[in-house]
């Protein structure tokens, strides 16, 4: 990209290329009426402060507590999430995965960038990258090494590429010592990375 | 299309750059062109499938040269000019030069939380069964579209058993292209790790994908 900064006495001297695209797009855009600025800003103001991974998060600890709603997120994780106000765009079909001492789960997009974003908010740079995209489906166990996650070599691999309108949220195991937890505590422990998979819940000692 | 988009097993990429307390937008054009993307989407002038196909669409070395904002960005603007809603100099320019073209609606910042509480489920009626069930063996067909399609290159002419029916999907293969929704169902199909990359592949992995069904014929 165009980092060089031409200090002519263009008003827009300062800003890069990227930077210059956007603005003129979303300018044409708007004075053509195709777009409410103030639409923008609400988009927005939703994925950076109304929506984000600790959703998911409360849809784990619930499941680690509650059996019955672990059964229903197994057979109707769209239904099971939506019961708890997650609803919505990139989140309308969702499937939920288990991880057991037997098999891990983990979920990559290989074409784009698929994620559900009402349990999880907006994926991070690394997930939409070509790193990630294209390791995830033929070196997993490389891939949770750069995550320093290292499973058992008996653990099967389970990828999940989101290639259709499905999303899926990856179930982590509760972790050992958290037996007679809070669900609200027990949701501190599940970051972002173990409901895609390329990380683990965390230990009550993590938090400590 | 066998673009720069279907990364699946390609090799050379380096490390995966993971950053602690990554913010949601790294730079405020990245908040706008996030937002322009949605607020162009919501006005119905494309579907989701176009948008994913002119994104892939980009040259291979700009597509893999570029942030996902920037691949984003380029799309919208690929898409507009595609509309007749903005013109190549217009872009190039930034500015307005012509009447703004019929559009069939404009979010507005109160339709948000609804709009997106809505989404764009993909699920639809259809007339005939399921062809394949839970547990049966499927092969993927070898096939190499010019135009859109979800079925991704690695796992293409591979056999796999179908693990989950999920209904009747929008077609993407079609839907990109103004060929209409026509839904097929929806499979997800499971690999083993050495079907898709040999004998050397870890024997402890499966892969699957979200297939259509005409993607896939009885193995």
């Amino acid at each position: 990209m165009g980092h060089d900064h031409h200090h002519d006495h263009d008003d827009h001297s300062h800003l890069t290329e990227i930077e210059l695209r956007v603005r003129a797009l979303e300018s044409i855009l708007v004075e053509k009426g195709y777009v409410d600025p103030a639409a923008i800003d609400a988009l927005v103001e939703t994925y950076e402060v109304k929506v984000g991974p600790r959703n998911g998060a409360k849809v784990v600890a619930k499941a680690w507590v509650d059996p019955p709603y672990r059964e229903w997120l197994r057979t109707d994780a769209t239904a099971a999430i939506a019961s708890l106000g997650y609803i919505g765009r990139q989140g309308e079909h969702m499937v939920a995965v288990e991880n057991t001492p037997d098999e891990h789960n983990m979920v990559v997009c290989t074409l784009c960038s698929c994620y559900p974003w009402p349990v999880l908010g907006l994926p991070p740079v690394w997930y939409k990258s070509a790193p990630y995209r294209s390791r995830a489906v033929i070196d997993p166990r490389g891939v949770l090494a750069e995550f320093s996650v290292r499973l058992p070599e008996t653990t099967r691999i389970r990828i999940w590429d989101s290639t259709a309108e499905v999303r899926y949220l990856v179930i982590p195991m509760r972790p050992e010592g958290t037996e007679g937890m809070s669900e609200e505590a027990l949701a501190d422990l599940v970051t972002r990375d173990s409901m895609i998979g390329t990380g683990l819940a965390l230990h009550p000692e993590a938090m400590r | 299309m066998n673009g720069a988009q279907d990364l699946g097993g390609m090799m050379g990429f380096g490390p995966i750059a993971i950053e602690q307390d990554e913010p949601w937008f790294h730079a405020a054009w990245e908040r706008r062109a996030f937002g322009l993307t949605l607020a162009m989407g919501a006005t119905d002038s494309w579907n989701i499938d176009m948008s994913r196909h002119a994104r892939e669409s980009l040259p291979p070395v700009e597509y893999l040269t570029s942030s996902y904002y920037e691949i984003w960005t380029r799309g919208v603007e690929r898409l507009a000019v595609a509309a007749g809603l903005v013109s190549d100099e217009e872009l190039r320019l930034g500015q307005s030069l012509a009447e703004p073209a019929p559009i069939k609606r404009v979010l507005k910042a109160e339709d948000v939380p609804a709009v997106l509480a809505r989404g764009g489920p993909a699920e639809r009626p259809i007339g005939q069964p399921a062809r394949f069930g839970v547990g049966d063996r499927v092969r993927t067909r070898n096939m190499h579209p010019q135009g859109h399609t979800r079925l991704p290159r690695y796992a293409r002419s591979r056999r796999g058993v179908v693990e989950l029916v999920h209904g009747a999907h929008v077609f993407p293969d079609t839907n990109a292209h103004g060929q209409g929704e026509q839904p097929e169902w929806l499979y997800t199909v499971c690999f083993s790790g050495r079907e898709l990359w040999g004998h050397d592949a870890d024997a402890t992995l499966t892969v699957s994908i979200d297939a259509w069904e005409s993607y896939l014929e009885p193995a």
